[in-house]
């Protein structure tokens, strides 16, 4: 048994590592930061006793995705679960002045995320069975004007995944979907908010648990689904006036 | 108040980012801020929290050296080791500190007279140091730099990792025994006699005078071996899991804690113990952290919040030193509620390190304002004159030139410091308060 993590410096995705290896799972951590992959590996070998093997990996580097599989695989295993878990929000200015920059979250939030997807799904539909899931966020729920580029990037990795379910679930495989509310990470550090912020391990736990069970779409916290059916629901002709 | 800008790394390479950040404010690291002073503030500074820098990086079943970043808390090894026959080496009466921490108070235990202190169980530390340099260094390799971090409280870099060595253990389960002593003097017997044991530790009742003074229950125990433990079933009544389950709701009524609550509280402590002892399998969570499961145990003592005060003396002659504090607590009237008095061991670590041969009392009180500032400027009177001094771990109000006589050692120390950090990028507002960093005062 394996599992991939992709983008495993995220404290939640290193969490999420650790639970699939207490089940004995073999881990491949991969990172832009090869040397902090590594120590997150280590600390998964250290806690838990099973093969963990750390790995570069870039989102962007799409070329690279096929061949990063194949070895991911050559050195852990066939995956039997992979946990696409990067994502950045980037540093827009308030005008949008650098479509690079925009251009840059789309890349990594989508492209890079469904390119690896294609990578990892054509092996578990060979072998007939397989997890995969795609963190995403709760701002792909609905296109905002403080972060709408990184959201639809999300927004869209997300109907992207939708349709994956559908064609992979023939083939034995599951693609599981997760909008993550507010988490208390790096990406979050800083803000103020009066809603509540989960823990990464409690985000991870959440995110075990719900594979198993074969959920399709996970929000987390879940009071997230019910404050984004809400908001989904506000007229544009109201929403375009607001400031959310 | 204290203000700062905090950063909370959660890789290595954001630790150098903040450290890049650096302002000429100051510095510190802040582990889970379980120290009581002003060790871990640093007004209008940059304080960085390395609670999450918190990757256990290798470990030697065979030896039990374990590896790990300074943000591994004592709960996180307990959780990984315990059920594969690992301790930490030491512990202090509560499981939410860091290793980082530990090594920044020089942390100590219940097993002190055997065992010492957490830096005796270290054999490196990687420090981030003033001029941005990572340097590793044990007991050959840069030992005053060792020496002067062991202990240092934070003030000589930020600690990345270090190498601790685990103690083996069969069971989770501690034998202990508890014994009913009636007084100070038989508090001396009974500890002399505890040889036999790894850990020990008495609770003191302090508002006693005359002939009871001292009296209180003596706790002694040691790791259990294999076959004193069976199948669980059997044990059944041998073993006191009584966790006291009760959290603090809310902010305890000042007047909850006053003299006469203090005094019917010992009272039935005391008398709920049989005479003579008592002999148990407990599991170690009681047995070494007995507040950690109150949850906001501190609220009992109502908005106004406690100071903590521990000292230490050498232990001599009639212990008149230790007389005469107790005596100056319980003349005060501000019963200490929650006392506990321990023999240290030989085992002394210099620099900053705070135990010393002799006997250590950890008292807290209700804060009450200036007479209680007043009490414990008599206390450090005593202690100052007895050759003793108080635990800068627990301490934010001592003065500099107390400070001075109980550590004569903090001039070698702050020179070792200076050394390393010469424009004063490490501070705290512990350090400011004592001289320890900045130029000369
Ligand atoms: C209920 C309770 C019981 C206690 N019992 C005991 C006891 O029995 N024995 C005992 O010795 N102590 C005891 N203490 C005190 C406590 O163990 C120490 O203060 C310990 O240092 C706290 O660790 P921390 O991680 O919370 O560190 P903090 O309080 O955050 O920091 C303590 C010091 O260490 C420094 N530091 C922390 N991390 C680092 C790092 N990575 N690099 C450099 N410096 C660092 C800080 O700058 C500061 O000076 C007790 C405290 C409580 C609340
Ligand atoms: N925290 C929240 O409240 C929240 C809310 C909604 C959704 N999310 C999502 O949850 C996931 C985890 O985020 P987090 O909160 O844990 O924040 P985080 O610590 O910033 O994690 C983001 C992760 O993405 C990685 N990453 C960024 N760009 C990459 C690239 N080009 N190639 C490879 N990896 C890249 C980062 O790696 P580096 O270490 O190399 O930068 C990091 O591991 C993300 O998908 C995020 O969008 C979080």
């Amino acid at each position: 048994m394996s599992v991939a993590i992709f983008g495993a410096t995220s404290r939640i995705a290193r969490a999420v590592a650790l639970r699939w290896a207490e089940d004995g799972h073999a881990v491949w951590i991969g990172a832009r930061d090869v040397a902090e992959a590594e120590r997150i590996a280590a600390d998964v070998r250290v806690k838990t006793g099973v093969n963990a093997v750390a790995g570069a990996f870039d989102a962007v580097d799409m070329d690279a995705h096929p061949a990063l599989v194949a070895d991911i695989e050559a050195a852990v295993g066939p995956l039997d679960c992979a946990v696409l878990a990067f994502g950045d929000m980037g540093e827009l200015d308030e005008d949008h002045t650098d479509f690079a920059a925009a251009r840059r979250v789309i890349d990594v939030n989508f492209t890079g995320a469904a390119s690896l997807c294609e990578a990892i799904a054509t092996g578990m539909a060979e072998r007939g069975a397989g997890t995969l899931i795609g963190v995403g966020s709760v701002a792909g729920d609905r296109g905002r004007q403080s972060n709408y580029v990184y959201g639809s990037a999300k927004g869209a990795f997300a109907l992207y995944l939708q349709g994956l379910r559908n064609r992979l679930f023939k083939r034995g495989v599951h693609v599981m979907t997760v909008k993550l509310g507010f988490v208390d990470t790096r990406m979050t550090w800083g803000l103020k908010t009066r809603i509540p912020v989960a823990t990464p391990e409690q985000a991870a736990d959440a995110i075990h648990a719900a594979a198993k069970r074969k959920v399709d779409t996970l929000y987390y916290p879940p009071f997230w689904r019910a404050i984004m059916g809400v908001i989904k629901t506000i007229p544009e002709r109201a929403f375009k006036r607001l400031s959310l | 108040m204290t203000r700062s800008q905090v950063a909370r790394p959660e890789r290595r390479a954001e630790v150098f980012e903040a450290f890049g950040e650096r302002d000429g404010s100051g510095m510190l690291a802040h582990g889970l801020g379980r120290s009581y002073g002003d060790a871990a503030l640093l007004d209008g500074g940059k304080v960085v929290l390395t609670r999450r820098l918190d990757r256990m990086l290798d470990f030697d079943p065979e030896t039990g050296w374990l590896r790990c970043e300074a943000g591994v808390s004592i709960e996180d090894i307990l959780e990984t080791f315990v059920p594969r026959g690992f301790f930490p080496p030491v512990t202090p009466g509560t499981k939410f500190v860091t290793v980082g921490g530990a090594l920044g108070c020089d942390v100590h235990g219940k097993n002190h007279h055997v065992d010492g202190c957490w830096s005796n169980h270290i054999r490196n530390v990687e420090l981030l140091t003033a001029s941005g340099e990572v340097v590793t260094c044990d007991r050959e390799q840069e030992p005053e730099l060792f020496d002067a971090t062991v202990g240092g409280m934070g003030l000589t870099g930020i600690t990345l990792a270090m190498d601790v060595k685990l103690t083996p253990i069969h069971n989770p389960w501690i034998a202990m025994e508890s014994v009913r002593v009636e007084n100070l003097d038989h508090f001396f017997e009974v500890s002399a006699e505890s040889g036999g044991f790894t850990h020990t530790v008495s609770w003191i009742d302090c508002v006693k005078r005359g002939q009871a003074m001292g009296r209180g229950i003596f706790m002694r125990g040691r790791h259990a071996d294999a076959d004193e433990v069976g199948h669980a079933g059997a044990l059944g009544k041998l073993i006191d899991v009584a966790h006291p389950l009760l959290a603090v709701p809310l902010d305890g009524p000042n007047w909850l804690l006053n003299n006469a609550s203090i005094r019917l509280f010992n009272e039935a402590y005391f008398r709920k113990h049989p005479k003579g002892q008592k002999n148990v399998l407990q599991h170690y969570d009681p047995f070494f952290y007995p507040l950690d499961v109150v949850r906001d145990w501190n609220k009992i003592y109502g908005k106004r919040g406690f100071l903590q005060y521990q000292l230490v003396v050498p232990k001599e002659g009639d212990n008149a030193p230790l007389r005469a504090v107790l005596d100056a607590i319980t003349k005060s009237g501000m019963g200490s509620f929650l006392a506990v008095i321990k023999e240290f061991g030989d085992i002394s670590n210099g620099g900053l390190s705070f135990p010393i041969p002799g006997v250590t009392l950890a008292l807290d009180f209700a804060n009450y304002g200036a007479p209680l500032l007043d009490l414990m400027e008599r206390l450090d009177a005593i202690v100052v004159e007895a050759g003793g001094r108080v635990y800068l771990g627990k301490d934010a109000r001592v003065s500099r030139a107390t400070f001075r006589r109980m550590y004569p050692e903090w001039e070698a120390w702050k020179a070792v410091r200076d050394q390393w950090d010469p424009s004063g990028v490490f501070q705290s507002d512990l350090g400011r308060r004592l001289g320890l960093v900045g130029g000369a005062a």
